[in-house]
This record gives structure tokens, sequence and C-alpha cells, in this order.
């Protein structure tokens, strides 16, 4: 879907297949698994929005070969990703790290998710004392002037109603 | 002259857009009755030119009448006559074409089906509708029209984008537009709502009916995009947190929220403010989609200022109506009332539960979608958010969601019995875990959080269908058939939507147990995926209507023999020369083996990728079980029970609340 709307509006090259081509795996499959995972959060750095592990693109193939390298050569999976943003720059992550210019990014939503469940307790919690007030505290409050006169113009127009139907 | 005919249709739809957005406005601020009732009858003549003008550029795509600039660059005579159709909307001016279409036709069908609303609600809605369709008809005319005419008319066209010659894609713009647009006409309710101070439980019935059809064409338009990722690009995947595919994700989010604080709403008076601003912000969304994908702004922010003319003329049709429905919004929303008392543990309470994380998750896709650009615009600093942080964020916030589901449809409104509810649950439950560990033990395990979501949509599953067997056996066995038959359809389908839910989470789970391989084969040899083995027979050409293609040709066999031959191929398209992947799959049950071939070399060695992927079409079911149970809900007879006739036209005389 993403392509069908992109290549819509943008018209952006798809070309077709595989990625990771079998000559590039490595023989340990331990260390494949790890290759895959750290390339599925590497964005492919001309395509839209794909990681390496999914682009076909040369250098999406350049840079799956160097991370299998740096795998092979015993580096950590955090060594790979260093390796990677010093030489392209944050841009190659596709989960971009926790540091204070990305505050807001990873913030807001756990922000929200605060303050809207806060809101949404307080509704309750009014609503609790309210509906306390009703049922323990005698019979309800009478009606102000404005709510009579309501009733009494709501009370006629359906008279008014009743004496046309 | 047939092309002419359609551009000068929609010239005139554009000035009865014009029309029907001003006048009844102006009636209802008169109090006079025969301008608003035009209102209808405007509508349908907007709808009837949008149509001309629509057909007259289908007409040009299937007579392939390339002096039409924009049949010359999407369109190509040796392209298949479905693809001709689907031609019309797989481009930037016909999709924004299909767009104004789908404005105008929820503004006839409010015209045609909503008969009932009073007269001023029903005008000053469909003058809110045409404002919007005479945005969008101004951004065709003046920036991206269709009918424009090349000088020296070539010969041959360009031909569509391969990609996008699948029949998927013929029916998916049209499903999704539909959905994404259909939101407008809740949105215009919204806002006639608010210009007429009725802001009542009364509203709630009559925009469900309208959120239903455009949250059941969405929910659609999105499964079948991500079955179309599934086949066409390759790879498997089938949900990428692309932009453009996060574009549509924010409405259903908000527009499903929409969907369940309106039964509130309707049921027990309460949520109204709540519930009028996320049907302002659900379209709302729905316009930053469109000015997100229409832009180019996600290519590049400088890709935007280097060509911004359509870009901004979107950017300000959304600020004219999301800073104008805002600003009405905050001018009336003291004026709405506070509802009914609820206490937390109730049905309103799982509902307002239900609308807090579905927010959240909006909001969450949101800034993961454009913090990058905004970061970029303010700073020059280029991130990149992909679905590590979709996973990290929105996924999360879906889990105590669906746990929520099973207990949430138990509860009785206002003030519900939590242990009552969990009394049967509690079997659920222990039989969804259960299950889970007997098959774990069989086949071994697997990752614990797959094995958690398989419990996760087993308990959504059997809670659903727990939820009708109790209703089906209160008061003991013996009428069970009857008391089944008798259950309102909309508890029927709550029960399947949530159903449905839990397929797909059962799906989404199930992948975490597929089984990939990626070889080079030789021709006669064999490999095995998962309990399948495949054996290379060899590979040939093959000339389609439009396009050449190299197929492998691959015998498949489980273990008791042959079970299926599979093609995958490569083809390269004739118009433009490029090469596409044509995945080949066999299905077994509800789950698949995929093949795609790469690059082949000595003309008997294909690189493949294939797979075996367990219970992968639960993913898509789920979602057409959602909108099973959305179509059963529409048909439930509490919404064609309208709003009373006695209230037509009755402009109250004390004017609403200022």
């Amino acid at each position: 879907m993403r392509t069908l709307l992109a290549s819509l509006a943008l018209l952006v090259w798809l070309s077709p297949a595989l990625a990771v081509k079998p000559e590039e795996q490595l023989a340990d499959p331990a260390l494949e698994t790890r290759a895959r995972e750290i390339s599925a959060g590497i964005r492919c750095l001309v395509c839209q929005n794909q990681s390496i592990d999914d682009s076909d693109a040369s250098l999406a193939q350049d840079l799956r070969r160097l991370v299998r390298e740096r795998v092979k050569a015993g580096d950590s999976d955090q060594a790979v990703r260093d390796f990677l943003v010093a030489r392209y720059g944050e841009f190659v992550l596709l989960k971009p790290s926790f540091n204070a210019r990305n505050l807001v990014l990873w913030g807001l939503p756990l922000a929200a998710l605060l303050i809207g469940g806060v809101a949404a307790f307080r509704l309750f919690g009014r609503r609790r004392t309210e509906e306390s007030e009703i049922s323990e505290d005698g019979p309800p409050e009478k009606l102000s002037p404005d709510e009579q006169a309501e009733l009494d113009r709501l009370l006629r127009q359906d008279q008014l109603g009743q004496k046309r139907a | 002259m047939i092309v002419e005919i359609g551009h000068f249709a929609l010239i005139l739809a554009f000035v009865v857009s014009l029309f029907q957005a001003i006048v009844p406005v102006w009636g209802a601020v008169r109090h006079d009755g025969a301008l608003v009732r035009l209102a209808p009858r405007a509508a349908l003549l907007q709808f009837a030119l949008v149509i001309v003008s629509f057909a007259s550029l289908t007409n040009a795509y299937l007579n392939s009448d390339f002096s039409v600039a924009n049949v010359f660059q999407n369109s190509h005579t040796l392209k298949p006559l479905i693809y001709k159709w689907s031609g019309v909307w797989g481009n930037h001016e016909g999709s924004m074409l299909l767009w104004v279409l789908i404005l105008a036709l929820f503004g006839a069908a409010v015209a045609l089906f909503s008969r009932r609303l009073p007269d001023d609600m029903l005008g000053v809605t469909l003058a809110v509708q045409s404002m919007i369709a005479a945005a969008f008809m101004a951004f065709l005319i003046f920036t991206s029209n269709p009918f424009l005419r090349l000088a020296n008319p070539p010969f041959e066209g360009r031909d569509l984008n391969p990609v996008l010659q699948d029949p998927g894609l013929a029916i998916h713009p049209p499903l999704l537009y539909l959905g994404y647009v259909g939101f407008s006409i809740v949105f215009s309710f919204a806002a006639a709502a608010l210009i007429l101070g009725r802001v009542d439980a009364a509203f709630a019935r009559m925009v469900r009916p309208w959120t239903l059809v455009a949250w059941i064409a969405l929910t659609l338009g999105i499964a079948m995009g991500s079955y179309w990722a599934y086949y066409e690009l390759g790879w498997g995947g089938y949900w990428f947190w692309d932009p453009v595919e996060n574009a549509s994700l924010m409405p259903w989010l908000t527009g499903t929220a929409l969907l369940h604080s309106a039964i509130v709403m309707e049921k027990r008076e309460a949520l109204k403010i709540w519930t009028i601003l996320l049907a302002v912000i659900t379209f709302s969304l729905s316009l930053l989609g469109t000015f997100l994908v229409r832009s180019g702004v996600l290519t590049s922010v400088h890709a935007f200022a280097v060509d911004p003319e359509r870009g901004l003329f979107i950017l300000f049709i959304l600020i004219l109506f999301i800073g104008g429905s805002f600003a009405l919004f905050a001018l009336r929303a003291n004026a709405m009332r506070a509802g009914t008392l609820f206490s937390p543990v109730s049905r309103e309470g799982a509902l307002v539960f239900n609308n807090l994380f579905l927010s959240v998750a909006a909001l969450a896709v949101f800034i993961g979608t454009l913090y990058p650009l905004l970061l970029e615009a303010l700073t020059g600093a280029k991130i990149s958010v992909g679905a590590p942080f979709f996973n990290l964020t929105a996924v999360p916030l879906m889990i105590p969601l669906f746990m929520a589901i099973p207990v949430g449809q138990k509860l009785a409104w206002k003030r519900g019995d939590l242990a009552g509810a969990m009394s049967r649950l509690w079997w659920v439950l222990a039989l969804a875990v259960g299950a889970v560990a007997g098959v774990a033990s069989i086949v071994s395990g697997g990752p614990a959080m797959a094995l958690a979501g398989v419990a996760l949509g087993l308990f959504l599953v059997l809670g659903a269908l727990d939820e009708l067997l109790e209703r089906a056996t209160r008061g003991g066995w013996e009428r069970f058939f009857p008391r089944l038959f008798a259950i309102p359809r909309s508890n029927v389908a709550m029960a399947l939507a949530h159903a449905g839910v839990g397929l797909m989470v059962l799906g989404i789970s199930a992948t975490a147990f597929e089984k990939e391989k990626v070889v080079s084969v030789k021709a006669g040899e064999t490999i095995t995926v998962g309990d399948y083995s495949l054996t290379l027979n060899g590979l040939t050409t093959q000339t389609g209507p439009n396009y050449n293609a190299l197929v492998a040709r691959f015998v498949l066999r489980d273990g008791t023999g042959v079970v299926a031959e599979l093609n995958p191929a490569k083809r390269v398209y004739v118009g433009r020369q490029m090469p596409t992947s044509e995945v080949a799959r066999h299905r077994a049950g509800l789950s698949e083996v995929y093949l795609a071939i790469g690059e082949t070399s000595g003309g008997d060695r294909v690189d493949l990728r294939a797979y075996y992927k367990p219970y992968v079409l639960l993913i898509w079911l789920g979602p057409v079980l959602m909108a099973i149970g959305g179509l059963l809900s529409l048909s439930d007879r509490r919404l064609r029970v309208g709003v009373p006739r006695r209230a037509r036209m009755g402009m109250p005389q004390g004017s609403p609340a200022e």
C-alpha cells in the first residue's frame, strides 16, 4: 500500500524483488539472524522509508554487506549501529535515538496517555461525587429558574404539537 | 468533444457547489425555509455534474485518447481494459477527481437518505459538505486539471506504472477514498450541529450510519492495500508504517474511536464535546493525509519547496477547514452540557478507555509521521522514524485496548459489575491460555511475545463467541436457537467485529512462526521450506498482453506428494521498460507457501525467496470480519428509526446559545 499511494503521487521507482540475495548471507545462522535484525532497523538512504533489509537498491546491498562484515568481525549490535551512524548520520536509523532533540517525539504519546488517563479519571471522579450527592444527601436539587422555564417551554410546545396532530 | 463536456461539467459543478455552500446557510440565518430546502436539490445536481465529468475522463481512457495529457501520461493502447478503467484514478489528477466524486456522492446520499432530518440541519450539513467540495474542485480546476489537451497528440501513451496494474489496485483506491472522504460527511454533520447549536443524542443517531459506512470502506480499503503490498511487492510484508499508510491509519483510529464514542452519546447523552471533536479530528486527519500524499512533502521538505503550488493549495484548504472547525468548536464547546452520570466500571467507562487508547495511538502515529518533516523544516536536521518507533509506541497501546474488549462488551451501561463480567471470562481466558500452552508444547515453543499474542487473539475470538452464547443461554439451554436468532443485530455485529480483531491478532502473531529461505536454485534442484519441498523444473519465457515475462517453474510437494505447480515470474512491461516481480502462492487452509524470484543466471539458475506463512490470511480476514460486523450494525433497526419529524424546520424560538 505504501508504494501504491506513494507511486500514485510520486511515481517512485520500484524494482522487483528479493532484497537480501542468497550469496550475501552469512554461513553462521546465528550471525545471519543478527544481521537481519540489525538491517531491519537501518534505513536505505536513497529509498522512501525502506529498511536495507527490504530494499533492492544497490546502496542497500552495500550497507547489508557492511553490516555483515561488522557482525562477522565480532562487533556488537550497538557497535554496528554506531559505526553506521558515524558514517551516515542519525538519518540511517529507523528508530530515532532517545535524546533531548527527540524528546517531543518519544515523550508526546506517553504524556498524552498520562494526561488523557488523568482527565478520564477526573471525569469519573466528578461524576461520582455528583452521583453520591444525589443518592445520599436526600432529594435532588430543585430546578433552577432557567431550567424551569425551559421545561415549561418544552411542555407548551408538546401540547401545541398534540393539538395540531 | 466529450472531454470538453467533462471539463465544462466540472466547472459547472464548481459553480453549483458554491451556490450550495452559501445559499442554505443564508436561508438558515434568515429563517427562510425555501432557501434551505434548495440544498438537497443542489447536492443531487452537483453529483450528476461530477459524474458526467468523471465519465468523460473515463471515456478518454477507454478510447486511449492521447490528445489528453493525463491519458497520454498514464495509459497505453495495449493495456488490458480493467487497467484502462483503473488508470483513471491511478494518477494525481484523476485521483483528485475521484476525491471530488466521492465528496459529491456523500452529499447526494445524505440528500436522498436523510430526508427525516430537520430541514435546517440537512441544509447546513449539505452546505458544509459543499464548501469542502468547492475547495477541492478549485484545486482540480486551477492546479490539477485532468482535462488539459496536448497540441500534438502522440500515437502511444506512457503506460500506467506496472505495479499499479493489478486487480487489487483497481478497487483499492476507490474503497480507501470512500472511507477517507466519507468522513467528510460526518465532519459536515458536526459542523452543522455546532453552527445550529444542536449537539445531542439525535445528532449521534444521525451520524452513526454515515460514520459506519465510511469506517467499513476505510477498514476494507486499508486491508485491501495491505494485502496488495503482501502479494505484489514480493517480500511478504503486509504493513510498513510508511507515511502513506499512516495517513490512512490515523483517520481509521480516530474514526473507530468516534464509532464507539457516538454510541455513548446516543445512548447516554455523555461525551458530547468529545464526540464532536473526534468527528472534526477524523476528517482533519483525512485532509492531512491528502496533503502528505499529494504535496510531495514526503519525498523531502525540499521537493515541496521547489514546486509548492499544489502543496500550498492543499495546505490552505487544510488550514481553512481545520482552523475553521476548531474555531467553531471553541465558540460552542461551552454551550454543550455535560451528560449523564456513570461509574468507571460500566459500558461507558469501557468506551472511554477505548477512546483514550485509540486516540493516543493515533497521536503516536501522527507525531511519528510528522516529526521528521517538522524537525527538518525547523532545524534542518534529518532523522528517520520507521517501523521500530511505531512498534514501540502505537503497538503496545493496542495491547491493553484489546485485552479490555471482552470485558468491556460484557459490562452494563451506567454501572457495571466487573466481578460478574469476569466470572465467565476467567473460563474464556483459561481456555485461550490452555490452548496456547497445549499447542506450544507440541510445536516446541516459539517466541514468548508471539505466544502471548496468540492467547490474546483467542481470548478475543472466544470472548466474542461467549458473548453470543451467554445471550442465547440466558435462562437455560432449552430455547437456545430461538434466543440465538433473537439477539439484536447490533450485538451480533459487535461480537463479529471484535472477533475480527481477534483473528487479525492471531494472524499477526503467527508471522513469528513463519519459515523463510533465501537460496539460489538450479534446475532439477530441490529445497525444503517448512514441511514442504520445492523442485525447480526450469525457466521459460512468456508473453503477456503488455509485458514479457521470465517464469520459474517449481513443483511443490508435501509429505503425500505433489500439491501444486508454482510459477513465480519477473515481468518487464513494454510501455515503461520497468521490471516487476510476480509472486506465486499456494494456499493451504489459512496458511500459504509464498515464492518470489530475483536474478537469474546461466538460463537455469534463479535466486529464490521462499516462505511458509502459517495462518497469514487471518491478517486480512480479521478486518473483513470487522467490516461485516459494521455492515450488520448498519442494518440494525435502531438506525432506521430516524429523528422525529415534528422537529422539522422548527427553528427554535430562542436561538441556540451563542
